[in-house]
């Protein structure tokens, strides 16, 4: 895992105030540029449907998942948490501003309650990464899906904050700058726009001194304390960082939504980002974005391919675990695993002369 | 269910698009009418919900899939009861599948959400499932939302006035489900209950799929008449296990869907506690009106034993008759959906529809006036549960004969509402 990250980060180039623009320009692959290009183009060649509905999903689901990513991948810490932290993030903004529950909801500006909303969630993140890094694999899994199952009882039931079982509807965006963000277009742009950001902030994270030290946790823990390094504090802050980028995830589900309810933070929902983030791929910052895709894509049209085939579309559910077994057994690496072994094959040319594959070729 | 090329282009265009290949929209075929059915075919309602698919099939091949001179194909939708599915799944209904208008959905919160997407699509029509939500068409309205099934809290009226001027049951405790349908279907029944003189005495709420209800059942006050029960499905089975082993006691009035056929049909004694039980809803299985009795026998006969219930469930009546008003609003105005379906949606407000379960109208927020019927449970042949209708209120409207004023003056649905003892119970 590690050397794979490495020698990628190496190629990408640094992030460091010495490199200048144009090699900062340059050492990004064409592919990310393509891949950009389209995404910022793609309110021209795709319909409202896509946009809103497919992409602006995805990349609110991509973002929680993304926050795992970070803890997984670069933290060895599978937490079951992210999708809870977000859900408090999107109930904060039920709370603090405004929604259909006029009784509960305080009406802040939006200035106020989008910070206080990342805030409480980030704390949140950090007091449940304080009790679970004293824990390690399976037990870490248990105590977050145990905190996870708690948060789901609790805004099930307490009506005074949470509002029980109906939650809150009509959350949505805030005007800002006089654009409805709920439009499809806009929050397309929105949702891409912090997605890139939360992204690009992990890229960074990951490469920067703390990032390397978790990494370094991640491998050889005992070694690092031996080091000098504090492993208890990096993994609560990793907890802290990969909270906040929940809390947007979040907030941008519960606008896309409209409503925030307990079932958003259920068991399934929990579930469900960890199948994200496993499909995706846990070692690189895409792999979430490229989970959540096949994720929003399987979910919104296997009833059709079901009844494509003449058959009831009431089994659509078979299709979508079928796909995610699939996905698991071809590459126990998720997508990216898969796209990095295509690469592979490719880069080991036959050589032209022996007719034979050429030694040493493996990068 | 009918599949076509579009739904095709749509998936080819999926593929196109994830490589970065524009998908422009597909053009619109004028021809067929396509109607969206919206319907929770996961989760607690999943039965009910393929019952609801298969009405709507019914109703359409009794007319041979025509109406207004146009054909019409349908597009199923699956929610799993949750808002946001619904949502999504409209959503997906009207801009990826073009449907001209939906019906649907099936369950409460869904029906919630619904109205206030139908505020987003002004020009396409939306016909409720068997969503019993009050506050779908009490709360804010939208235009083009049509409700011709009664709502939950129509559901529960005449029972309680049954309950206390034939059965003289005046002083009951409560346990209802903890979430908006065990709050608006009580409130029905309690309105007409206070209304009559009775006493509430205790409420509990349980959350919904809870497994222990020892607690609860412990608190019930002894000096009662009756308990009422307001839960569906497993919740209901697994009471009533409870119930029985704490040495059950009192006589039982039901919530609408606490003596259903996943209920009466369930395996194990507990449904024996049933036995006597008196329930409120929008049919009565036994109801020997003819428009009824066809209409069970054409569900008989359509659908193989092995693949539908032994009569038409709630869920599923509910989908034939929002289909039923559907083919009658497109014959009123020959199959014209032009002028975002302004005509459309003026035929379907002053429809006054002949369906299995009466004549239904609708009034100025859009929601069906109807009969309910009060039945009792009792044993059948082999063992067996059925219910019977002991009596039926006829004209049961929004308001639940309350004026508008008296209505919104109680306030909405909830823990504490309504308050007995200002509606002159106890």
């Amino acid at each position: 895992m590690a050397l794979t990250d490495k020698s990628r980060d190496q190629r990408a180039g640094t992030p460091s105030g010495s490199a200048s623009w144009p090699d900062l320009v340059m050492s990004i692959p064409a592919g990310w540029w393509a891949t950009g290009c389209i995404l910022l183009i793609m309110p021209a060649l795709a319909s409202d449907f896509w946009l809103f509905q497919v992409f602006g999903w995805s990349f609110c689901l991509g973002i929680i998942a993304l926050s795992l990513m970070f803890l997984a991948g670069y933290g060895g810490m599978v937490s079951l948490i992210q999708m809870t932290v977000a859900a408090l993030a999107g109930y904060m903004v039920a709370i603090l501003g405004t929604s259909g529950v006029q009784q509960i909801s305080l009406g802040l500006p939006w200035w106020l309650y989008l910070p206080l909303a990342i805030l409480i969630a980030a704390a949140f993140a950090t007091a449940v990464g304080a009790l679970a890094v004293r824990t390690e694999g399976i037990y870490t899994i248990m105590i977050t899906l145990a905190i996870a199952s708690a948060f789901f009882y609790f805004t099930r039931q307490n009506y005074e904050i949470f509002n029980g079982y109906s939650g809150f509807n009509l959350v949505v965006p805030p005007r800002v700058l006089g654009i409805d963000w709920r439009q499809p277009t806009a929050f397309y742009y929105l949702a891409l726009v912090f997605a890139a950001l939360c992204f690009l902030a992990v890229v960074y994270v990951a490469r920067s001194p703390f990032g390397l030290a978790l990494q370094g946790i991640r491998d050889n823990p005992r070694r690092m304390a031996a080091m000098g390094f504090n492993v208890v504090a990096h993994r609560i802050a990793a907890y802290g960082f990969a909270g906040v980028i929940a809390a947007i995830g979040g907030i941008l589900l519960v606008w896309q939504n409209t409503q925030v309810a307990a079932f958003t933070a259920g068991i399934g929902a929990v579930i469900d980002i960890l199948i994200i983030a496993v499909i995706g791929g846990l070692r690189r910052p895409i792999g979430p974005f490229v989970g959540a895709f096949i994720y929003v894509l399987l979910g919104t049209f296997s009833p059709d391919v079901l009844s494509a085939f003449g058959l009831s579309n009431e089994r659509f559910k078979l299709l979508i675990g079928l796909g995610f077994l699939a996905m698991v057994f071809f590459s126990p690496d998720g997508a990216l695993g898969l796209w990095d072994r295509w690469r592979e094959a490719r880069r080991r040319p036959v050589d032209p002369l022996t007719g034979q594959a050429r030694p040493g070729s493996v990068p | 269910m009918n599949w076509d090329k579009r739904t095709l282009f749509g998936l080819a265009g999926a593929v196109a698009l994830s490589l970065g290949l524009a998908m422009p929209a597909a053009a619109q075929t004028q021809p067929p009418i396509r109607i969206g059915v919206l319907v929770a075919l996961e989760g607690a309602f999943a039965a009910g919900g393929a019952d609801a698919v298969r009405n709507v099939e019914l109703a359409l091949r009794q007319v041979n899939h025509t109406a207004g001179g146009r054909r019409i194909e349908t597009v199923v939708a699956p929610s799993d009861t949750r808002p946001d599915t619904a949502v999504r799944q409209a959503r997906k209904l009207i801009e990826q599948d073009r449907v001209d208008f939906i019906i649907g959905p099936l369950s409460g919160s869904e029906g919630i959400a619904i109205r206030d997407y139908a505020k987003t699509i002004p020009d396409r029509t939306i016909i409720n499932g068997i969503s019993g939500a009050l506050e779908m068409t009490w709360v804010d309205p939208a235009p083009n939302v049509f409700r011709f099934n009664l709502d939950g809290a129509q559901w529960g009226t005449g029972l309680g006035r049954y309950v206390v001027q034939n059965r003289g049951w005046r002083r009951i405790a409560t346990v209802a489900a903890d979430y908006s349908f065990g709050y608006t279907n009580f409130l029905g029944f309690a309105v007409d209950f206070c209304r009559a003189g009775g006493t509430i005495v205790q409420r509990f709420w349980v959350p919904l799929g809870a497994t222990d209800f020892g607690g609860v059942i412990a608190q019930l006050p002894d000096n009662v008449d009756a308990v009422y029960l307001g839960m569906g499905g497993t919740d209901a089975i697994n009471f009533l296990n409870q119930w029985q082993q704490a040495g059950a006691g009192t006589r039982i009035i039901g919530g609408t869907i606490m003596a259903d056929q996943t209920v009466l049909t369930a395996r194990g004694r507990a449904k024996e506690a049933l036995v006597g039980t008196l329930i409120s809803g929008p049919l009565a299985e036994d109801n020997p009106d003819p428009a009824w009795q066809t209409y069970v026998r054409q569900y008989r006969e359509a659908f193989p034993a092995n693949q539908r219930f032994p009569s038409p469930s709630l869920f599923g009546t509910g989908y034939y008759i929002a289909t039923q008003a559907a083919i009658a609003g497109l014959n009123a105005v020959n199959g014209d959906l032009s002028d975002g379906q302004r005509r459309f949606n003026a035929a379907l407000s002053s429809l006054r529809l002949a369906t299995p379960l009466g004549e239904v109208s609708l009034n100025e927020n859009r929601q069906a006036t109807g009969t309910v019927f009060v039945n009792e449970i009792a044993e059948g042949p082999g063992g067996t549960l059925v219910s019977r209708n002991v009596a039926k209120v006829d004209g049961v409207n929004q308001t639940l004969g309350l004026t508008a004023a008296q209505f919104r003056a109680m306030g909405l649905p909830s823990r504490t509402n309504p308050d007995c003892r200002a509606l002159g119970g106890g």
